[in-house]
């Protein structure tokens, strides 16, 4: 069965190569996100060389992983599942012996496997040349890292899950599915790093999972973090890969109920 | 015996709650707050044996239920209530082995990835029903040539025709040799080479590997050139179950006597020498006269019988009602005793 989901990855894998032109436009965009928010932090750092325990060099090295690493996590599954529910093909789905959200799931892994080798890396290695980041050398930060991209990943897949999923319940979900959008990359550090949240704004943001899917990561990578931090760090995002389970168990067993197939 | 059975089904019901939405802005603003609802019954106590190898044709009107049967029955819905084992599973609670072993084409709908090429789709769905390579290869290869689509294998799904796409899909739902395959509307929109195609296909397969299908449709051609027992559903009931020939005899009784006459004759004078059978005469053109027969053997020597003496007939011909005509009528009128 692991050859099945393996054969999904690697499909949409495929299919996105299919479609690469598309990726030249967002080739674009994310150079102008990353050119804007360096200059922007720039500004604010303006003479000082650190705050909140983040140097300039960190932070500009944190503006252009974090979103190197969007590129990877960032997938449209919820509006994917909501139009499969929309216009009844989640009906096929439902035919084949196979678990449809982690279907889903393995597609959206496909998807981000293409934008990371074909759209992260050559732009990072761009990015370094035009702006002065500062990569750690080859070694086993980057090894955490990527662990905690991987969990980060499956923490934006869960809620992207969730949220595609109530299509079930509302049938128009788009305004919940581009609110949770704007939600996720504000939260979870794309646009801030959590640390230059106000305090009382920091204590809740470490009660949601949103840290674990870009802040926690970027992190790890920025800071080289080690020892109780990086095994603190891990823990939270394994702990809401967990946890996210069950509300989506929940949901999906009460949706397989009230399917009803829109179109005859 | 019920573990002999393909499709066992006993007293299924399938219930819809239907929001209704209240009228103007007033209205919109209430349902927000209390929303009311109806209960539709879309199924209603349905029973059904089909054994394996048999190819059942199940028919009724748009909105009789038959896509909600079907996708009872294919464990994409739950049923309300009732008894339901097909291939000896519970098709909603046990999904992911039962499954296995049907097989689906929905006319309308795709169940290829349509940005691949289809022969992606194929190996993608090799690896989720785990078909052995060999196995997979030799089978492929067969239903390859029998449908005719060699040639498109490496094409992705959205530059297929409609007629080249549905002979992929048949050749995707047969791929793990299922023992039971559902068709809903596999012809809709074909021409009749591909109709004529996909119906030599469905019957080899049949009796090749003993497959039961049960296949819904519009086109009651297919029925006749596939199925030898019919299922018909009207308002979410059965109203008939038996085979094709019974259900000519019962409801066919109308047949039609095409006469082409010599010379001009008027209308009333062939329904005056008729006057005591049950026909109705009409004119269809220049000295063409049709006479529907109510019912009958016996009828046609007879009307011809008056006929013939005097008046010179150049050509003739009796036809039967068509299963279509049939089934029209079926529909309009209901079977009384149902």
């Amino acid at each position: 069965m692991l050859r099945a989901y393996l054969e999904v990855i690697r499909i949409r894998f495929l299919m996105m190569l299919a479609y690469r032109v598309n990726y030249y436009s967002g080739i674009v965009i994310y150079s102008i996100n990353i050119g804007v928010y360096y200059f922007l932090w720039m500004a604010i750092y303006g003479e000082q060389s650190s705050l909140q325990g983040l140097s300039a060099v960190q932070m500009a090295t944190y503006i252009a992983i974090s979103w190197m690493a969007r590129a990877f996590y960032f997938n449209n599954l919820d509006r994917e599942i909501a139009q499969e529910i929309r216009d009844g093909t989640v009906a096929i789905q439902l035919i084949r012996p196979y678990q449809y959200l982690l279907v889903k799931a393995c597609q959206g892994l496909g998807e981000g496997i293409f934008r990371l080798f074909l759209f992260s890396i050559p732009g990072m290695i761009v990015v370094s040349l035009i702006f002065p980041i500062q990569l750690p050398s080859i070694g086993t930060v980057w090894l955490t890292f990527a662990l905690s991209l991987l969990l980060g990943f499956i923490v934006n897949v869960e809620l992207n899950l969730i949220t595609g999923l109530l299509a079930f319940f509302i049938l128009n979900n788009q305004g919940m599915i581009r609110a949770k959008r704007v939600m996720v990359d504000l939260l979870s550090g794309l646009f801030i790093p959590i640390s230059f949240y106000p305090l009382w704004a920091q204590t809740i943001l470490n009660y949601l999972p949103f840290q674990a899917i870009s802040y926690l990561p970027s992190i790890i990578l920025v800071k080289g973090l080690g020892g109780d931090e990086l095994t603190q760090a891990l823990l939270i995002q394994l702990v809401w890969c967990f946890v996210l389970l069950i509300p989506i168990s929940l949901i999906w067993r009460k949706s397989r109920k009230a399917l009803v197939v829109q179109g005859g | 015996m019920r573990e002999m059975d393909a499709i066992y089904a006993e007293g299924l019901t399938k219930e819809f709650k239907v929001y209704q939405s209240r009228g103007g802005l007033w209205g919109a603003f209430r349902d927000l707050f209390d929303r009311h609802y109806r209960i539709i019954r879309a199924v209603e106590g349905i029973r059904m044996r089909i054994q394996p190898g048999e190819m059942v044709g199940y028919i009724g009107e748009n909105g009789a239920g038959k896509s909600t049967t079907i996708k009872m029955l294919t464990g994409i819905l739950q049923p309300t209530s009732g008894e339901l084992k097909v291939n000896g599973f519970d098709p909603h609670r046990e999904r992911e082995r039962f499954v296995k072993t049907i097989g689906v084409v929905f006319g309308q709908r795709s169940q290829l990835w349509w940005d691949i090429a289809v022969q992606e789709s194929f190996r993608l769905l090799q690896k989720v029903y785990q078909i052995p390579p060999k196995e997979y290869k030799s089978h492929l290869e067969r239903m390859v040539s029998i449908l005719e689509i060699e040639s498109l294998l490496d094409q992705p799904v959205r530059k297929l025709s409609l007629g080249q796409r549905m002979r992929c899909e048949l050749a995707a739902s047969l791929l793990h040799k299922p023992k039971l395959l559902f068709l809903d509307e596999p012809t809709i929109g074909l021409d009749v080479l591909v109709k004529d195609n996909i119906r030599t296909f469905l019957k080899e397969i049949n009796q090749e590997l003993g497959t039961t299908i049960l296949l819904t449709t519009h086109d009651i051609s297919d029925i006749e050139a596939l199925c030898s027992r019919v299922i018909m559903l009207d308002k979410g009931k059965i109203i008939y179950d038996g085979s094709l020939t019974q259900l000519k005899k019962v409801w066919g009784g109308r047949k039609k006597v095409l006469l082409e006459t010599e010379r001009e004759i008027a209308i009333t004078d062939f329904k005056s020498r008729t006057v005591d059978l049950p026909v109705t005469w009409e004119s269809t053109g220049k000295r063409q006269y049709v006479a529907y027969l109510e019912q009958g053997e016996v009828a046609v020597s007879d009307l011809l019988a008056r006929v013939v003496q005097d008046i010179p007939i150049l050509e003739m011909q009796i036809e039967e009602a068509s299963t279509e005509e049939i089934v029209r009528k079926i529909y309009q009128e209901g079977i009384p005793d149902a």
